[in-house]
């Protein structure tokens, strides 16, 4: 991991490029992450619901791989879903795994 | 010189000649006037100058999109708004070929109310995602898919 690498994975997105939170299709929260650090606190807070929703349709890998672009983190992400957590675990796991993600990142930079 | 919004004032064999195009827009003119008991020049003339003045905006087609097996999912979607942007957001979502009525409502918030078409719930869900949810001033968006559709008429304007 080059410093370069860590910085562009953590830079703050466009409006367009950043991960809105959903319930279900077409049910906006009007919560939206920007940055990885940012996706990290929302994952703290937003709805159960929402994380299911998205994380078992792969919008968060998607995000991941297509957005950040970070390879490492996507794979983590797709880890997760072999243990099939739901509620509150679902939340635990993805902010254990993200959260690692950012450090790791971060002490890179 | 005509104001825009200004009201084109009509007369009754106007009326009656929108009343009877409504009914049957696919009618001749001479159909019109046998109906009307007026010449087809006169009906021609008289809807040639509601077409020139706007009462008449288009001429079109109402397809039965089920019959030729596409079937779109239609929603109601309701984008809560910053009242700075509304008439913003308002614009850009009439602009978007999927969004097929853009309505405003002050109830207790400012609301912008569209109605949305695609081909599938995934094509719905990733235009709102992408291309709605990101418009400055969105706040947040209740969107209901349409399941089962009852009555959908158009409104029969006629003279009060």
């Amino acid at each position: 991991m080059t410093p370069t690498s860590s910085t562009r994975i953590l830079r703050t997105l466009p409006r367009e490029n950043a991960f809105y939170f959903f319930t279900s299709a077409g049910n906006y929260t009007g919560q939206r992450a920007m940055s990885l650090e940012e996706f990290v606190t929302k994952i703290r807070e937003i709805s159960t619901e929402s994380l299911e929703f998205h994380f078992y349709r792969g919008d968060f890998e998607k995000w991941a791989a297509e957005v950040l672009e970070d390879s490492e983190l996507t794979r983590r992400i797709k880890a997760v879903k072999l243990l099939e957590p739901v509620g509150n675990n679902l939340r635990d796991q993805l902010d254990f795994t993200v959260s690692k993600r950012l450090e790791e990142l971060k002490s890179a930079e | 010189m005509k104001r825009k919004n200004e009201a084109v004032s009509l007369d009754s064999l106007d009326w009656k000649i929108l009343k009877a195009l409504q009914e049957n827009s696919k009618q001749t003119y001479s159909e019109v006037g046998r109906q009307l008991g007026v010449a087809h020049s006169t009906v021609y003339d008289r809807i040639r100058k509601m077409e020139e003045n706007g009462v008449i905006k288009k001429w079109t087609v109402d397809i039965d999109h089920e019959k030729i097996g596409i079937n779109y999912v239609t929603a109601r979607m309701t984008v809560y708004t910053d009242p700075k942007e509304t008439e913003n957001v308002a614009k850009k979502l009439s602009e978007a070929k999927q969004v097929l009525e853009v309505s405003m409502s002050l109830s207790e918030e400012l609301l912008i109310i569209a109605k949305v078409i695609a081909r599938n719930q995934e094509e719905l869900h990733s235009f709102i995602a992408k291309k709605v949810a990101p418009l400055q001033g969105v706040l947040r968006i209740r969107t209901s898919i349409v399941t089962k559709k009852i009555k959908e008429e158009r409104i029969l304007v006629e003279k009060k």
